[in-house]
């Protein structure tokens, strides 16, 4: 990687490099990179490797290596890093696509109705400006498997509830500012709801339990309430 | 057959080191609050260091054994009752047929530990048998233990009969926890408190509040001054990163802590401290002192030394007590 870079501690246990200082998608495409090939290196003592917007942290075992008078783990981590981050441009990345089926009926889209008339559309227009464009997954967290998703068109995009709700739906597709998002339980949460997905987005059973991954690429696509009645009866999970 | 609840307890759940490798997926490592007790139960039990426990919040649940076995309980001190007579913590316990285990006091700590010699069956998920509340799954059904589960024991403890005196011996652990300042390393955005705040931070106290729980802790004090207002771009947090909320309020993350977060972090609390924070009660004091990155490392691999030496004398024992 060209580009510059820094890595800071996050404790004594932790250790994050920042390869941007903003939400975007060639500094995500840099962290996913990053990421990929940490995972394919699988070093001994790394026990979490965590990408965000425009970071990756690494979660490590200090007693995984060996003691040195002069350097701490940390220094021989962030020396170990600037070698494998000169050598990450190589990897090229297969970004997944995905589909994702949403229900944008004001039954199961509590928030919708109200977002349509404070921009003056319709609620089928709101539901047309989500589903019309691709949206990256940033990154995975808050929940196992919640998704972070961007970017919303500006005229969609709105800030959290002042007061968020004790229970939002499992599969409820909200919104927070210009990040698009899906909660995979029933939660307590912020966002505003614009609809519902029948799919699944975790599953314990599967050895690969989140239907989501950083660095996809999503695309949602409409169905009526009956469709997301059947799919919803037909136990619709991830393949 | 194994250990029946026989009353409830506030939330006990299975244990271990934790889920790691998943933070990626959102998925965080959960684990014993206090990883020191849970090593120190599993060594008095002749364990591996990372066979699961059953974590106890006070009120704990009341236990009665099914079949005998040796069990350990270490951490916190409820005051704990052997059928009506008080034993020790850090302590091997031999328990025969309908034995009872209760704890009857809040006398020191916040978690204790109970290890069952050989290891107790529990469900795993991703490599670990943690319980995970929210996606319900590890340890024990994914949940907290009810009145009238039955927690089975990988193995039965035939040779009982053979033993008419109780294991004398206590593990000594003192010097395994800090019993003075709470040591944080500063944090990405620590430099941003104003200095008011900092000298607060370095010399005053806060209060444990009594919402803290398993994913924060909440401490109360003074509102510290943060001086830039502009947006972190949330990113990975962990076990022990001190936060600074909207209110100027400190939250410190504990084992259930979401893998990502977007608020100032002050600082981080150092590895070898994380046990001694975790069994701090809610409504007492915590003060806080800054170390460097260097000595943090040091205490912490201290501290695994010390756990060596500890369990090579528990093994010891053991073993004699065994061939007895």
């Amino acid at each position: 990687m060209q580009s510059s870079y820094h890595i800071y501690p996050c404790g004594d246990h932790a250790l994050t490099i920042e390869l941007g200082d903003r939400i975007d998608t060639a500094v995500n495409d840099r962290v996913i990179a990053l990421f990929s090939h940490l995972r394919m290196l699988n070093k001994q003592g790394i026990m979490d490797i965590i990408p965000s917007y425009h970071t990756v942290t690494l979660v490590y075992d200090l007693a995984a290596f060996p003691e040195a008078e002069d350097a701490t783990v940390y220094d021989q981590l962030s020396n170990w890093l600037h070698t494998v981050i000169k050598h990450t441009d190589a990897i090229s990345i297969n970004k997944r696509q995905i589909s994702v089926p949403v229900c944008y009926d004001v039954s199961l889209g509590w928030d919708i109705a109200l977002l349509a008339e404070e921009r003056g559309l319709t609620v089928e227009e709101v539901a047309q400006i989500h589903h019309s464009v691709p949206y990256r997954v940033y990154l995975v967290g808050f929940l196992p498997g919640f998704p972070y998703m961007g970017t919303v068109d500006a005229r969609i995009a709105a800030p959290r509830r002042s007061s968020p709700r004790t229970n939002v739906p499992m599969g409820s597709v909200g919104i927070a500012g210009t990040q698009t998002g899906i909660y995979p339980f029933d939660s307590p949460g912020g966002w505003q709801i614009i609809g519902q997905t029948p799919l699944r987005l975790f599953d314990v059973r599967r050895p690969q339990p989140c239907y989501l991954q950083p660095g996809d690429e999503v695309r949602f696509h409409p169905v009526s309430l009956t469709e997301f009645k059947q799919m919803k009866s037909h136990g619709h999970t991830h393949h | 057959m194994g250990i029946r609840i026989i009353k409830q307890g506030l939330l006990d759940t299975v244990q271990d080191h934790g889920r790691y490798g998943h933070q990626h997926w959102g998925i965080n490592p959960g684990g014993a609050m206090d990883a020191v007790a849970m090593r120190v139960a599993n060594m008095l039990a002749g364990n591996e260091w990372n066979e699961p426990v059953i974590e106890m919040h006070f009120p704990a649940a009341e236990l009665l054994f099914e079949e005998p076995a040796l069990v350990a309980v270490a951490g916190a001190d409820f005051n704990a009752a052997f059928n009506g007579m008080a034993c020790d913590t850090n302590k091997l316990l031999l328990v025969r047929k309908n034995d009872r285990l209760h704890f009857t006091a809040h006398r020191k700590g916040s978690r204790a530990y109970l290890s069952v010699k050989g290891g107790i069956v529990a469900d795993e998920w991703l490599n670990s048998c943690s319980t995970h509340l929210k996606v319900q799954a590890g340890g024990f059904a994914g949940r907290a233990l009810h009145k009238n589960d039955t927690i089975r024991y990988k193995y039965a403890f035939k040779q009982a009969e053979k033993y008419t005196a109780q294991p004398a011996w206590r593990a000594d652990v003192q010097h395994l926890y800090n019993g003075r300042a709470i040591r944080f390393i500063p944090g990405a955005e620590y430099h941003l408190l104003d200095e008011a705040s900092k000298e607060y931070l370095h010399n005053e106290p806060f209060l444990l509040g009594r919402k803290s729980d398993r994913m924060g802790y909440r401490l109360e004090g003074v509102s510290l001054g943060y001086s830039n207002h502009q947006q972190i771009i949330s990113t990975a947090v962990t076990r022990g990163t001190i936060q600074l909320l909207p209110d100027g309020q400190l939250m410190v993350l504990m084992a259930d802590h979401q893998t990502t977060g977007g608020y100032p972090r002050i600082g981080h609390v150092i590895g070898a401290d994380i046990s001694s924070l975790s069994q701090t009660v809610p409504g007492s004091e915590i003060r806080f002192s800054k170390t460097d990155l260097a000595t943090a490392e040091k205490l912490f691999i201290r501290q695994q030394t010390d756990l060596r030496l500890l369990q090579n004398a528990c093994t010891l024992r053991l073993t004699d007590w065994l061939q007895q």
